[in-house]
């Protein structure tokens, strides 16, 4: 491919473009690593620095509620990405592989939920387990209560789309004639998924359940609706945290948080690597729609 | 379609079987995930439109009976009208900044070399995966009255500048908060274009803008308008950046429908923002896809 085709090399245009971009970079990492910086500061008062000390980090791992909440949501995380992986990527074949009555509402329905905002789902959440709970209780005679389950169930309500929309775009990028050579060759519609689709989509899987487990612990809106007195997130009860202000062991979760994050690039760069496509590529929600 | 053809029949009727069974198993495979998002997200959402036509009571619980459209009509109301305004401002405000900054940019890292290039989104994608509570508690910190930026104008000399709980700072939160999701779908456009085309253009005598304007930008559309959608819509349900960064003063859409719920306890009135927000957004979906359609 020719490269900067409509460009000079060191016009006055492109030496424009690689400053905005660098401003940009900048921008993107500047309050990333004050916060991480700030995480290490001793000093009670977040803005007064006085020395380098990992005290927040200790306190951090004392403190009750803080562990309480990342138990929760690594439990809501597990149970909400591997159900949504499951669920998605059948979702994800069904769509790309097959043809049906009512597929066109179906699709439509999977596509939802990524449209929606946040602060409508959570509001359809919320009154959906408070209407069905009050059916439960005029039933049976008791009443769930609001937490991991709320929590999780409505994760997996978001993530199945996320999920199918980026094993989709894998799917139709491979070539269904692999499938139907197996088939030829006498595979069962069972095997010929298990040894000739599933290998092949295998990184647009691992990325929508990275995608999923992403959005699982990254969500505020939703889960703030539906969890319980019992049981929080972690970026619930951080976000509560927040809104009173600005502490130095909120900076050391944060900066937990942060690390986690960047754990899990690194990952879904190492699933991609050696399919030889760019990580953002296929795997971006954005390319199917 | 796979299987149809696998099945490699000498008659119709085999045929036809075979597309049957096809379609079966379509719909077997497909039904775990149908029959979830119908439970957890169709049957919430239909609840959520008849709660916005029910009735509250005056201890704040939503009455299922006396239907009636009193909570769109307060969707009129000159508070509600002012947020809307607030919010659309600010989101049409987020999108354009950030089409502004990521274009140039996108067009940057889109013409480098392959490894520069792969390098480079990398960097993009940090922050596009890093939790999006904690990105924006970083400009509180920021914006704060003792906090950095108050700090270096003050050293400079200058009079401090206090954003925090403003609407400015809602603004610098939000372009922050989206700008990978703006960069990413500009990127995949202008890097699957075909530059040749542009080369093509140069060879007819067209001047680096004309190419720009004539070749790039209309092959860049897609990547635009899909990159506006993704801005735009998350911007304008906004929830968390106004709650963290914006004051009293600056309720937008999001945190106002968030109200109605755990502060107000008024849930028709709650339930009609949200169709109302719903809406727009679906109206801005099907603008995109039909734009969408045009250009591919």
């Amino acid at each position: 491919m020719t490269v900067a085709a409509g460009i000079r090399p060191k016009s006055p245009i492109e030496r424009l473009l690689a400053a905005n971009s660098w401003l940009v970079y900048a921008f993107f990492y500047a309050p990333i690593m004050l916060l991480i910086a700030l995480s290490f500061n001793a000093n009670e008062n977040v803005s007064v620095w006085t020395g380098v000390s990992t005290r927040w980090y200790g306190e951090m791992f004392q403190n009750d509620d803080v562990m309480r909440a990342l138990r929760t949501s690594l439990i809501v995380a597990a149970i909400s990405t591997i159900v949504s992986t499951v669920l998605g990527t059948a979702a994800a074949i069904a769509l790309e592989r097959f043809r049906f009555r009512g597929q066109r509402v179906y699709d439509g329905l999977v596509y939802l939920p990524i449209i929606i905002p946040d602060v409508t789902m959570a509001v359809m959440m919320l009154l959906f387990f408070a209407q069905s709970f009050n059916i439960i209780d005029g039933i049976f005679g008791f009443k769930p209560l609001f937490g991991i389950g709320t929590i999780s169930l409505s994760h997996i309500a978001f993530n199945i789309s996320f999920v199918a929309v980026v094993v989709r775009a894998r799917l139709a990028q491979l070539d269904a004639s692999l499938e139907e050579a197996a088939a030829d060759l006498y595979a069962t519609p069972w095997q010929a998924f298990r040894y000739v689709t599933l290998p092949l989509i295998m990184p647009g899987v691992a990325g929508g359940a990275l995608l999923a487990l992403t959005l699982s612990l990254d969500d505020v809106v939703v889960t703030s609706f539906v969890a319980g007195p019992g049981a929080t997130t972690l970026p619930v009860y951080v976000f509560g945290l927040v809104r009173r202000g600005v502490t130095p062991l909120i900076n050391a979760v944060s900066t937990v948080m942060l690390a986690a994050s960047m754990a899990l690039v690194l990952i879904s760069l190492f699933f991609q690597r050696g399919t030889g496509t760019v990580a953002t590529k296929e795997e971006e929600p954005i390319e199917e729609t | 379609m796979a299987v149809t053809e696998s099945s490699n029949t000498e008659t119709h009727e085999l045929e036809a079987d075979a597309v049957q069974a096809a379609s079966r198993r379509g719909v077997l495979i497909a039904l775990p995930s149908w029959v979830y998002l119908t439970v957890f997200f169709a049957v919430p959402l239909v609840i959520v439109l008849v709660y916005s036509f029910a009735t509250r009571s005056s201890t704040g619980l939503t009455r299922l009976t006396g239907w009636n459209l009193d909570s769109y009509r307060r969707l009129f109301d000159p508070l509600v009208g002012e947020i809307a305004f607030r919010s659309l401002v600010l989101a049409v405000a987020t999108t354009v900044i950030c089409l502004a900054v990521s274009y140039p940019f996108a067009y940057y890292i889109a013409t480098r070399g392959a490894k520069w290039r792969n390098l480079l989104i990398v960097l993009v994608l940090i922050p596009f995966w890093s939790n999006f509570l904690v990105r924006t508690y970083a400009w509180r910190i920021i914006l704060g009255s003792e906090g950095p930026l108050a700090r270096i104008t003050e050293s400079l000399g200058m009079e401090p500048v206090r954003l925090l709980f403003t609407n400015s700072a809602i603004l610098i939160g939000l372009v922050y908060g989206y700008l990978p999701f703006m960069v990413l779908p500009l990127y995949a456009a202008l890097e699957r274009m075909d530059w040749s085309l542009v080369e093509a253009a140069r060879d007819l005598y067209a001047d680096g803008w004309t190419a720009f304007r004539k070749v790039t930008w209309p092959l860049s559309r897609p990547g635009v308008i899909a990159g506006s959608i993704l801005v735009f819509i998350p911007s304008l349900g906004a929830y968390v950046t106004p709650a963290l960064l914006g004051g009293a003063r600056t309720t937008l859409l999001g945190d106002y429908i968030v109200s109605q719920f755990l502060a107000a306890r008024n849930q028709p009135f709650g339930s009609a923002l949200s169709v109302a927000v719903m809406s727009i957004m679906l109206v801005a979906v099907i603008v995109y896809f039909r734009s969408g359609a045009k250009n591919l």
